[in-house]
């Protein structure tokens, strides 16, 4: 008895093209492993044991690395000025080749306006001034002092998924490539609210100008009730003091809000009573709309998801049962329910959410599926606890200007082909 | 002392405290000097101009030797976001789309050019701000941009902003 060889007629559908039950896989992976156990295949006397099993293995070390093995498995480099503004750099997480919600910090996407700064941390420091009672500046042994918070969230580019957004026919490429400028992190650090009420924010202190120490001082104005109700000092980063592709040795973190808000290699907050309009909220983070207007200070990112297995540049192994896994978000809260569709829309079947459903977090989602083997097209289709849904993206396209790439988070088909091929596709 | 006393003193004390803060105080007084010029920005009213100043023609002379790499030979062929427009490259040219002409100079005078950000001179940063501006028709060739000009631009996309955060907070678009 192979998976294929299932009798699919019996089988209990939650929608069209082989969505299943949330409970299918429970009883058919049972019934697989019965039928394993039933029909060994090598004889124990042939059985070959392998060098690593008769040999002393190697000592420990002092930090870990992934396996040899997996060493294909890296983030997706976009620089689209090479050759002039080689600084200019982005990454991608190949989220198609991770499970879980967490990041690993090495796989951390990364967007560098001016590249990576090689900082010194006993020569950092992070200035709070402005209108403020009392400015003050913080080493970092004297920030490792104060009562830190953990928290889960992601962060995403304004500009994740901007391939999909702009190009007129789609991009074939992995989701690194396609959505990577998204990842999610266990944080560590220290309340933003604790800091500014030690410098004691005056009352017409609105607004905070946060820079980063590299090289182009990278500026956002940031409202000052963000700041204080869950604005963070991150120091740490999955548990290690953060990467320097990630802001070594402090970042800002603003849950929810587009990703280069959260000021990287932060050295300085200055409180202002209006914002200041930094380049990166006069044009960079703009977005045109259809009738030539702009929107600006779009800070919080929309409700979003795509599935990860399978998706594009994968391969079916054939037809038979498949776990459809994949990533939801919002910037707005928890996500509350994901959909999905085997059948191009025409039907859904809500996925089940891994737990716990943190707010400004990643959620992975997942549904059983039995595929026949005939072409049809996947989705997925987030909604968040705002009611807030995911908009196909011809309706995305339709708001804004032909131009905009910036906070695109329409639905994701992707094509299966009867030969099993998994490709990008606009619907 | 009684000890309602004790209890009233001791009270007192950990209100002061907690309006203070929850942490344990360890910041150090920070002098105005000690603020480096990228801490702060110029404000749109001109606020933290400092002296100085550089016309359009001085512009393009800086402009030709350190500018045309990324953004073209006159500032509007890229590849990087041609700052002069309309052009095919870039649909917010940073001369004619940003509403304000102050952003101009902060972010030349601390980001550029990519590869020496914080090398050019206050001048030089009037300079490239006024031809900027000057290729893009926003002001004559023969303003010289200081710090009572530049904030005077008047720009041609101000006004056509709608700002998110102020229409419906930390709700996505």
């Amino acid at each position: 008895m192979t998976r294929s060889d299932i009798d699919s007629a019996a089988l209990d559908y939650a929608a069209g093209g082989g969505l299943l039950s949330r409970r299918t896989l429970l009883a058919s992976a049972a019934a697989g492993t019965a039928a394993g156990l039933l029909q060994p295949r090598v004889a124990r006397a042939e059985a070959e044991i392998p060098e690593w099993t008769k040999a002393a293995g190697a000592r420990a070390r002092g930090y870990g690395a992934p396996a040899a093995a997996e060493s294909a498995v890296q983030r997706a480099i976009i620089e689209p000025w090479q050759d002039v503004a080689p600084a200019f750099s982005l990454s991608g997480t190949p989220h198609h080749k991770l499970r879980g919600t967490i990041t690993p910090s090495g796989l951390h996407y990364e967007v560098h306006h001016g590249g990576r700064p090689d900082i010194d941390p006993a020569r950092h420091h992070l200035m709070i001034h402005g209108l403020v009672e009392r400015p003050l500046q913080f080493d970092l042994d004297a920030l490792e002092r104060y009562p830190m918070v953990t928290a889960t969230h992601f962060l995403e580019c304004a500009g994740n998924s901007l391939f999909n957004a702009i190009m007129p026919e789609p991009m074939q490429a992995g989701c690194d490539m396609l959505h990577g400028l998204v990842s999610n992190t266990e944080w560590a650090g220290i309340p933003m609210r604790v800091l500014m009420e030690e410098a004691g924010v005056k009352p017409e202190g609105k607004w905070v100008v946060a820079a980063g120490a590299d090289g182009p001082s990278l500026a956002r104005s940031i409202p000052m009730e963000k700041v204080m109700s869950d604005g963070m000092l991150a120091l740490y980063q999955n548990g290690e003091r953060i990467r320097p592709e990630q802001g070594y040795p402090m970042r800002l973190l603003l849950p929810g809000f587009e990703g280069n808000m959260n000021i990287k290699w932060l050295t300085s907050l200055w409180v202002t009573e209006a914002p200041v309009h930094t380049k990166d909220e006069s044009g960079e983070y703009t977005e045109i709309l259809a009738d030539g207007s702009s929107l600006q200070f779009t800070f919080a990112m929309g409700v979003k998801s795509f599935i990860t297995h399978p998706s594009s540049t994968m391969t079916m192994s054939g037809p038979g049962f498949y776990e459809i896994s994949g990533l939801a978000w919002t910037g707005a809260g928890k996500v509350a329910k994901v959909e999905v569709s085997a059948d191009g829309g025409a039907s859904w079947a809500e996925a089940a959410l891994a737990g716990p459903v943190l707010p400004q977090a990643l959620t992975r989602f997942s549904l059983p599926w039995h595929w026949d083997g005939s072409p049809l097209v996947l989705m997925s289709r987030a909604t968040d606890e705002t009611g807030a849904v995911q908009p196909a993206r011809a309706d995305w396209k339709a708001r804004y200007h032909a131009s905009n790439f910036l906070h695109y988070n329409a639905i994701q088909p992707w094509q299966v082909t009867a030969e099993g091929a998994v490709q990008n596709v606009y619907l | 002392m009684s000890i309602f006393k004790l209890t009233a003193t001791a009270a007192l004390l950990l209100t002061a405290a907690a309006a203070r803060a929850e942490g344990p105080g360890l910041g150090q007084p920070l002098e105005a000097a000690d603020i480096p010029f990228y801490a702060t920005y110029v404000k749109p009213d001109g606020t933290g101009l400092p002296a100085g100043s550089g016309t359009a023609a001085q512009g393009a002379e800086i402009y030709a030797a350190k500018c045309t790499t990324c953004h073209g030979a006159t500032g509007s062929e890229g590849p990087v976001m041609p700052p002069v427009g309309p052009n095919d490259v870039w649909a917010k040219p940073a001369g004619s789309y940003w509403p304000y002409a102050t952003t101009l100079f902060d972010y030349i005078r601390r980001a550029m050019p990519l590869e020496a950000p914080k090398s050019l001179s206050d001048d030089e940063a009037y300079a490239l701000a006024a031809y900027i501006l000057e290729r893009n028709g926003v002001i004559d060739a023969e303003t010289a941009m200081t710090a009572e000009t530049l904030p005077a631009v008047k720009m041609p996309n101000h006004g056509n902003f709608l700002d998110v955060w102020a229409k419906q907070g930390a709700t996505p678009w």
